[in-house]
């Protein structure tokens, strides 16, 4: 059931965030109907997650009880409740990856920066993440890191990519 | 080729797959490369090779260039545009001749298709209204409120037979006249763009090429139903077809297409664009209508329809990007024509997304009633590498995984259900003798697990039970009882689910079972997975007459259960070994045995 995937996740520590960064945005909705996606997902945009000192704010804010706002959130897979790493990656578990081996090319993601699909590594570098489809099938299988498409890709082209990562991350 | 006619125009296909394979730099070097020169440039919706991409393409000449790259631009520009020399080394090449093919339209892949809904995509600028006018865009809506009436355009769709192309097929007229009688002076339309399938992307193809196209169906089924307020519904996942979306609306509110007194007709009707968070569920009509109205997206009983009581209680009509699409070819060219295309219950024209291991990976359009063999090896390709061809899954979570020995079962609505699979949202996955089949049903029931609501209990237990069973098949725990268990659930499931999701949930298990029950034995009985996928019946062993003792395996086994000593041949601990494949992969001998 949907709401297994997110009592599974690990939780980390989740910080205070700053609600005046959005109050505007989030007013603008007051009185209307049908709002709860958009707003959630105007406060994902703005930090990342769903902080819960946020939510709480705006459950008062806009006249929307916490338990619906909470409710709404946790069946879309789209929200989270804890901060994502520096580094996002998205491993596509699309049929036609799938079928291409994704499964084998999360698994040697997973052991290169060890931690587990779902995960973010303690030092907030990297968020692990297997998505349903990210629709570019003809280079199966791909992942995204950080919006950005690597497609075709195999176990040694994993190791290359993750070899320029780390230089990279050296180097600032 | 003739080298009279010279090239003025170079498409850069835009969409999501080539942009992944980086065409923006390569359209924004054309930019830069050709400024001052009397040439123009322009990004194209998916022109639907994607196998092949990026793709550019010069017309009016129609050359295609494939693989193309940042370096080629300078070479393309001088060679062909300057002096009308095409470069050959980027021509696709024909993987059975060896023949380079310089014209797309003689390409196989091409040859085969007819594009009604897809016309425009790869062909004009999907962020220039004024691309799509001149396409003869905008001409049926402009049809439908001057021409005619809202009871003759009704009678046309209806008599065109034009079936809901979301996958469950239900026929278009029907729904739009129910909605049309429905009492109410507040109605609302809704197009359907929640694609939640793995492996499909025709909807988010159309919204990112052709949005114009889908804009005009909305309007004139809300003009024609009596509608003042649309919703489109994308996936938040597709953020290039929801920026596309948004410039099309603000173009055609400009040009007063949408709004108050759409075409000086005295008509309102006005769209907004509504971004899905996730959910498979989403895309049943009744589960789509609970989201916008922020909620969570749990489907409810039907009856009532959508289209007496939708969204906010409103009479709602709800059709697919697809169907929406088709609207505008239906009214301009007339139902004959379009009847002319399909068989006899489906008419019309369908879209696959062809992936998999299939040589021509993209997006493809035929009538309805084509064989898949025509579509797998004709317009695909056939299988990648010539491996044997296994199965095809159609209509993702939703759909089945036919057999070679059904390749020749002509598309549409109606044989596919007969044979066990749905058209779905189009998906058409190839697999070869590497996928297992076992395997294949496991992932999808994994899918259409998590993704259930939770909200019928057949659904929600009874998908998690089969799953289960799956999990203990593929590692070597199943017994032959568990197949007719699993049988026994899928149509308890089938029969007790409220919407598409539970009722279709357990189809990939059925197929599987049905057409390939020899390797569900084979997992069962003798232990062993054929496609050598399942990792826990697997054994990796060095073969010591191939091996060399190059020590690349037991450098690169991450749990270093592989020892041996340079120049000797090495030993896979089976103890630590995690069946990871590695040594598998990066053997250059083919020294590991895999059984």
């Amino acid at each position: 059931m949907r709401i297994e995937r997110i009592a599974g996740k690990k939780e980390t520590q989740a910080t205070e965030e700053d609600y005046s960064l959005i109050s505007e945005k989030i007013l603008k909705y007051k009185g209307k109907t049908g709002i709860t996606i958009p707003v959630l997902q105007t406060i994902q945009k703005a930090f990342g997650y769903l902080p819960k000192n946020i939510l709480k704010q705006t459950s008062i804010d806009l006249r929307i009880p916490l338990n619906e706002l909470y409710g709404v959130a946790s069946f879309y897979s789209q929200f989270r409740f804890t901060p994502v790493g520096k580094n996002m990656i998205m491993v596509c578990k699309g049929t036609a990856c799938h079928v291409k081996g994704a499964e084998k090319i999360l698994d040697e993601i997973s052991r290169k920066i060890g931690i587990k699909d779902g995960e973010t590594s303690t030092d907030m570098e990297y968020t692990l993440e297997g998505v349903a489809c990210i629709g570019c099938c003809a280079l199966a299988p791909c992942i995204t890191i950080n919006n950005e498409v690597h497609g075709r890709l195999n176990t040694k082209s994993i190791d290359k990519i993750f070899k320029s990562k780390k230089a990279e991350g050296k180097n600032q | 080729m003739n080298k009279e006619i010279k090239s003025s125009e170079i498409l850069i296909c835009c969409g999501t797959g080539c942009v992944s394979a980086k065409a923006d730099k390569i359209l924004e070097k054309f930019k830069q490369d050709t400024k001052g020169k009397k040439i123009k440039v322009k990004p194209t919706g998916c022109h639907g090779f994607c196998q092949q991409g990026p793709l550019v393409i010069t017309e009016p000449d129609g050359i295609l260039y494939s693989r193309a790259t940042t370096e080629d631009v300078n070479e393309i520009i001088n060679s062909h545009i300057e002096n009308n020399v095409p470069v050959e080394r980027l021509f696709y090449t024909d993987p059975q001749t060896g023949e380079k093919i310089p014209h797309y339209k003689n390409i196989q892949f091409y040859k085969e298709q007819q594009r009604v809904i897809l016309r425009n995509c790869g062909h004009i600028n999907p962020e220039d209204i004024n691309e799509y006018v001149k396409s003869g865009g905008y001409r049926a809506i402009k049809k439908a409120l001057l021409d005619l009436n809202p009871e003759k355009v009704l009678k046309m769709i209806k008599d065109s037979c034009l079936r809901g192309l979301g996958g469950a097929g239900f026929h278009t007229g029907l729904k739009w006249e129910f909605c049309f009688n429905a009492k109410g002076d507040e109605k609302y339309i809704i197009c359907n763009g929640d694609e939640g399938d793995p492996g499909s992307f025709q909807d988010r193809s159309v919204f990112e090429g052709d949005p114009h196209s889908v804009l005009e169906g909305i309007i004139i089924a809300g003009t024609t139903i009596g509608a003042k307020k649309g919703f489109i519904y994308v996936r938040a996942e597709y953020p290039l077809a929801v920026k596309r979306l948004k410039i099309a609306i603000d173009q055609a509110r400009k040009k007063g297409f949408l709004g108050k007194n759409i075409f000086d007709s005295k008509i309102d009707f006005d769209l907004e664009i509504f971004q899905g968070a996730g959910a498979f569920v989403c895309g049943e009509e009744t589960a789509l209508i609970a989201s916008i109205e922020g909620q969570r997206g749990m489907p409810r009983r039907r009856p009532p329809f959508p289209a007496n009581s939708g969204l906010w209680g409103k009479p709602t009509l709800i059709n697919n990007v697809k169907t929406y699409a088709s609207i505008s070819n239906i009214i301009n060219n007339g139902v004959e024509w379009f009847t002319k295309m399909g068989t006899d219950n489906s008419k019309g024209t369908a879209i696959f997304s062809l992936t998999g291991e299939v040589a021509n990976c993209g997006l493809v359009e035929v009538p309805m009633g084509r064989t898949l063999r025509e579509i797998i090896f004709g317009i695909g390709g056939g299988t990648t590498d010539n491996k044997k061809f296994k199965a095809v899954q159609i209509g993702g979570p939703s759909g089945g995984c036919l057999p070679d020995s059904l390749l020749d079962l002509p598309v549409d609505f109606d044989s596919l259900k007969e044979a066990g699979a749905m058209m779905g949202s189009g998906g058409m996955v190839v697999m070869d003798e590497s996928t297992c089949m076992v395997d294949v049903s496991k992932y999808f029931l994994d899918f259409t697990q998590k993704e259930s609501c939770g909200k019928c209990t057949f659904c929600r237990v009874g998908t998690k039970r089969m799953l289960e069973i799956l999990v203990r098949i593929t590692e070597g725990e199943g017994t032959e009882e568990d197949l007719s268990i699993l049988e026994e659930l899928a149509k308890s499931i089938k029969n007790n689910s409220l919407c598409g999701l539970g009722q279709t949930a357990p189809n990939p298990v059925l197929t599987t079972i049905k057409y390939f029950r020899d390797e569900y034995i084979a997992h069962v009985v003798d232990k062993k997975c054929p496609a050598k996928v399942c990792k826990k019946l697997l054994t990796y062993t060095i073969i010591p007459e191939k091996c060399t003792g190059c020590v690349v395996c037991a450098k690169n086994c991450p749990s270093n259960c592989i020892t041996g000593e340079r120049k000797e041949v090495h030993f896979i601990n089976q103890d630590d070994c995690i069946k990871c494949g590695i040594c598998y992969d990066r053997c250059k001998f083919e020294a590991i045995h895999v059984e």
